[in-house]
């Protein structure tokens, strides 16, 4: 676990923000990572757990693939799903150009 | 009489003998959020209109005779939880305006039992908080005193339940956003076992930890709240295929042959008020008088807990917020240049900084190169936690601890330091990561008169085993009753 001795950088929230698609405000991010360095710091105590051969747990349930008849039901009204739209023309959502 | 101070059993007992009315009910809810919600502010929207053609419908119901214990019951639902043609914000600016074209599963079948929804309670915004300051609308102040947090993340429903503004109400439980809220407020707050309520409509925070569950102002009226909203459905694929049994029965249960764990790490951890120690002790000594055995255990990793929850549940939160692109709803920011630019402008204007703060951490905890060495640490630790409760239910029927370190905290107390806010989970997060149920019931008063909770916790659908403890100790403890002024 070398790469977490690494104290996270200015530069890693910006490229982390990036991949969230989240803008941070420059006078923004010391504090992100001020506070971002403190949490990482405070998780480093689980390397003390003891976990080899321990499987990770992704779920609590004893069940998996829960199936049913694919029949055909009645969908939610078009128009009640395109009221919350943002933007719409007709049937459709309106977005930016997407291509140029 | 003020019929808003009734419990949810009393309630119902006097409108199946037709001594009063939904209307007159329903009415007397409403007037007291009049008299008090500017000083609590626990609610995001009100549904009057809609809540007194509930209640004439519940009244005509209630006269054909026969009608559901929940039938023209005045209640709450945390605004987390979708309501067909009734605003859901989450708590988030990015969906202040999202009018959910369906009703959530629980929700429904609180329509269906006759209830009366009068209002949407407001939240830490997606759930991210232990004290309700992160609504994006406005804080919500505990009845017992202004100046303290009502706990979070379901800090609405807990201060109107307090307040008597609604009978009962729905919340949410990722980390103890019901145990927490409803301890400092003084309610019951039953968090059910992972699988047991369905999520379907609930709005998504951390998937593998999210359960829905009732504050109520009784042990009873929580049973009778589990009765409504348990149970499987096929709407959502995690929930327990496994009829769910008729939750007052337990009620009668007696605590004699019992045996309830002390787990010592509990006792022992860093931050424990002495108030909230000294109550614990009280509350052992009257469980042990009603003829359960008290015996120390030991849950040797819940000094890990924190971390590894800090961990998954912002990571499943950075899957789970990935939705709220603008595109189909909610909130999408004005004039971008193009499509990328509209993403991330939407996002960085409707989530506000807990929520972008968890989204940050858990796409780092997800992101390439640190994947094994956080989630994939985090979610092994998480099975030694399930393990370390399996091992204590093979000789115990139950778990007491506290429910907070401490009682309620200031507003603003906490703010600027995130961490410190995430270490007051302590004793709520396990159960969370272990699926099993907890419940919240009063135990007492700090010496500043601020309430506390007693926190139950029982083997996977054990509900039954809390509410049975719960109900003795409520009766025993004698301080339910105690009304905050205001």
């Amino acid at each position: 676990m070398e790469e977490k001795a690494r104290k996270i950088s200015e530069e890693d929230i910006r490229h982390v923000a990036q991949l969230a698609r989240l803008h941070i405000e420059p006078g923004d991010v010391s504090t992100f990572t001020r506070q971002m360095g403190e949490i990482l710091s405070y998780v480093e105590k689980l390397d003390e757990a003891d976990t080899r051969d321990v499987p990770a747990a992704a779920h609590v349930l004893p069940i998996c693939n829960a199936l049913r008849e694919d029949e055909v039901r009645p969908s939610l009204d078009p128009e009640d799903v395109l009221k919350n739209a943002p933007k719409r023309d007709g049937q459709d959502f309106l977005v930016p150009r997407v291509i140029g | 009489m003020e019929l808003f101070r009734l419990t949810v059993s009393e309630a119902a007992d006097l409108l199946s003998r037709r001594e009063i009315s939904s209307r007159e009910l329903t009415l007397a809810a409403l007037s007291r959020i009049e008299a008090v919600e500017p000083k609590v502010g626990a609610f995001i929207t009100l549904c009057r209109e809609e809540a007194l053609a509930a209640a004439d419908a519940a009244d005509k119901a209630l006269a054909k005779g026969g009608a559901a214990p929940l039938c023209g019951i005045p209640l709450s639902v945390k605004d987390v939880l979708c309501t067909k043609g009734v605003r859901t914000t989450c708590g988030s600016k990015i969906l202040e305006s999202f009018f959910p074209p369906y009703d959530a599963t629980v929700v429904s079948r609180l329509k269906d039992a006759g209830a009366v929804i009068i209002g949407k309670n407001n939240m830490d915004e997606f759930a991210m908080g232990s004290s309700t300051e992160n609504s994006a609308f406005h804080p919500t102040r505990n009845p017992w005193d202004p100046c303290r947090i009502p706990g979070g993340s379901s800090g609405g429903s807990a201060a109107a339940v307090a307040a008597d503004m609604g009978l009962c109400s729905l919340g949410s439980d990722t980390g103890g956003s019901i145990r927490q809220p409803a301890s400092h407020c003084g309610v019951v707050g039953l968090k059910p076992s992972y699988g047991r309520v369905s999520r379907y409509g609930l709005v998504a925070y951390a998937s593998s930890l999210d359960q829905v569950g009732p504050i109520t102002k009784s042990v009873r009226d929580a049973a009778i709240l589990m009765n409504a909203i348990a149970g499987h459905d096929p709407k959502d694929s995690t929930s327990m295929p496994k009829s769910a049994p008729d939750f007052t029965e337990a009620l009668r249960g007696e605590l004699s042959g019992m045996t309830l764990g002390l787990p010592k790490e509990y006792m022992e951890a860093e931050g424990l008020a002495p108030d909230v120690a000294l109550l614990m002790e009280k509350a052992v000594k009257t469980l042990s008088e009603l003829g359960a055995s008290c015996v120390p255990v030991s849950l040797p990793h819940t000094g890990y807990a924190v971390a590894a929850y800090y961990l998954i549940a912002p990571a499943e939160a950075s899957s789970n917020l990935a939705r709220y692109d603008g595109v189909k709803y909610g909130f999408r920011a004005e004039n971008p240049n193009d499509l990328a630019e509209m993403y991330k402008n939407t996002r960085s204007a409707g989530f506000g900084p807990e929520v972008r703060r968890r989204i940050l951490l858990g796409t780092y905890a997800l992101s390439a190169g640190y994947y094994d060495a956080y989630y994939g640490k985090a979610s092994q630790v998480r099975t030694l936690i399930m393990r370390d409760f399996a091992r204590v239910f093979a000789s115990c029927d139950a778990v007491i601890s506290p429910v907070s370190p401490t009682p309620a905290f200031l507003i603003g107390e906490k703010c600027a330091d995130p961490l410190t806010m995430y270490l007051s989970d302590i004793f709520t997060v396990p159960a969370n990561l272990a699926g099993i149920p907890g419940i919240s019931v009063p135990c007492g008063f700090s010496a500043d008169g601020l309430p506390v909770g007693l926190q139950i916790m029982a083997d996977h659908f054990k509900e039954e085993t809390l509410l049975t403890v719960a109900h003795a100790f409520e009766a025993a403890a004698g301080v339910s009753g105690k009304k905050p002024q205001l």
